[in-house]
């Protein structure tokens, strides 16, 4: 097994260590909002344990997953709504 | 139930990983079931060396572990569901280990809700899972032993920690530095990693800055108020236990955590909890608990009574820590009326401050009531109002509705 992966987001190529979480490849983007809230608010990882939802980002198509407590594979396709 | 587990344990962090090894070791067949992609819970997130003995112990017996799983819901008395990415799988059981453990406090300020503003143990669990984190400017703020932990992390990854600010007084601090001198080894390793970090007690962010993300924070000591400009804000208030699924199963709950009897045993028959849940405690504490609670589901009641007087010693360290960074009632009033006190559903201070009790206010404004069910503005509106959430309903979190529907 390979000590990186690369995985996409919002359309940029990432390489992360093995076993990183999306959202640290989020934020090694550059990108800090990772969607709106109800009022349209910019928001970001909050707990880092799956607890808070603020992360929630679209992975491969399955919206409302938690960047935070997935794990990061080859060729995934993240989207966030920041 | 034929296939029914003798003990399941849900949670594997230590007091987990504790009680399944013991019970395991006393011949029961032990699955363990965890919301996270890895077994360790959130201070052994990684595999930490100084963990490498309790993985090493759960290797040594046969105990099925699932990560990625998260229990939503009772099917009925001894079953639970578990939601994982590939559907939803059926845990039975004979006994039952809750060891959830627990989650940071957060407090609303001005400014709480811009990105870059994380939980303390949150910003360290993202460094932990691949967050570059070099050169980066931190401030470390709230309460409790964390951020001391948190900030040596951060430093030891390259972060330039520009202060830790501990809202406790000194004095309440003083009588705490006491009472480390059973801890003092893992005191002075925290003082020589953080040396040149200004320490600030009876300190807190009074508001952050930013438009799009944290830019600065402003800080109050005593009369002094100032403003420094940093990439992240980790900010947490010492810890809530997670008592949502005891709660779910009927188990009694006092102050705030599960009550519990010597054997670790709930207000409910074969059910166990240890750890966190039981009251925020610290590491050895969890360890104890757990071994205490394995052994006592396995019917070993005279080896667990033999870990009784390490509990004790544990405890007591406990209380003085719970007490020593009690929340100062000046945190109560860092929110404007148009701050946010619930993230999910954009709820401001004004809005619950015309509500007389926690569920009027989810009857009227939704507060309590988005994807994490309470779980962040919960501890806040306890600390703000005195209000408690009065009941936990199926599903515990939001989950697919393909979860739900069964066939």
């Amino acid at each position: 097994m390979s000590d990186f992966v690369t995985l996409v987001i919002n359309g940029i190529a990432v390489e992360m260590p093995a076993g990183s979480m999306v959202s640290a490849a989020i934020l090694k983007t550059g990108t800090y909002a990772f969607r709106r809230s109800v009022t349209g608010e910019p928001r970001g990882p909050l707990c880092g344990m799956g607890i808070c939802f603020e992360c929630r980002v679209t992975i491969d198509g399955e919206q409302h997953c938690r960047s935070c407590q997935t794990v990061c594979r080859n060729g995934m396709d993240v989207r966030t709504d920041g | 139930m034929g296939n029914a587990h003798d003990l399941l344990v849900v949670g594997a962090g230590p007091a987990g990983m504790a009680a399944a090894w013991r019970a395991a070791q006393n011949g029961l067949r032990v699955c363990v079931v965890d919301d996270n992609p890895a077994a360790g819970g959130q201070i052994w997130r990684g595999g930490p060396p100084e963990a490498q003995v309790w993985f090493e112990r759960i290797r040594s017996v046969d105990v099925k572990v699932i990560n990625g799983a998260r229990v939503f819901q009772q099917l009925r008395p001894g079953t639970l569901l578990a939601e994982t990415t590939s559907g939803v799988c059926e845990l039975s059981y004979k006994s039952l280990v809750l060891a959830t453990g627990a989650r940071e406090r957060f407090l609303p300020f001005p400014g709480w809700t811009l990105p870059n503003v994380m939980g303390a143990g949150g910003l360290q669990a993202l460094v932990k899972t691949g967050l570059p984190i070099e050169g980066k400017h931190v401030v470390v703020a709230g309460s409790g032993p964390l951020l001391l932990a948190v900030a040596a992390y951060l430093r030891g990854h390259g972060a330039n920690v520009l202060l830790i600010a501990e809202q406790a007084s000194s004095v309440q601090l003083a009588r705490f530095a006491v009472g480390l001198f059973s801890k003092r080894s893992q005191a002075f390793d925290l003082k020589r990693q953080l040396s040149g970090v200004p320490y600030r007690s009876g300190c807190w962010v009074s508001e952050a800055h930013g438009a799009e993300r944290l830019e600065s924070v402003t800080l109050v000591h005593g009369k002094k108020r100032w403003q420094v400009s940093c990439d992240y804000l980790a900010c947490g208030f010492h810890l809530v236990p997670n008592v949502e699924l005891a709660e779910l199963l009927g188990c009694d709950t006092e102050f705030g955590h599960v009550k519990v009897n010597a054997f670790q045993q709930t207000t409910v028959a074969n059910v166990y909890s240890a750890g966190e849940t039981t009251g925020i405690g610290g590491l050895e504490l969890s360890l104890v608990e757990g071994e205490i609670a394995g052994l006592a589901a396995a019917g070993k009641h005279d080896a667990a009574r033999e870990l009784f007087p390490v509990r004790v010693r544990q405890r007591k360290f406990a209380d003085l820590l719970n007490r020593t960074f009690a929340l100062r009632d000046e945190l109560k009033y860092l929110s404007t009326p148009e701050t946010i006190v619930c993230r999910c559903e954009d709820v401001t201070l004004e809005r619950l401050q015309q509500h007389k009790s926690w569920r009027e206010a989810k009857l009227q404004t939704r507060c309590g009531m988005g994807p994490c069910q309470g779980r962040v503005c919960g501890g806040a509106v306890e600390f703000l109002f005195g209000w408690r959430a009065t009941s936990v309903r199926p599903p515990m979190l939001p989950v697919r509705i393909s979860s739900l529907i069964r066939k």
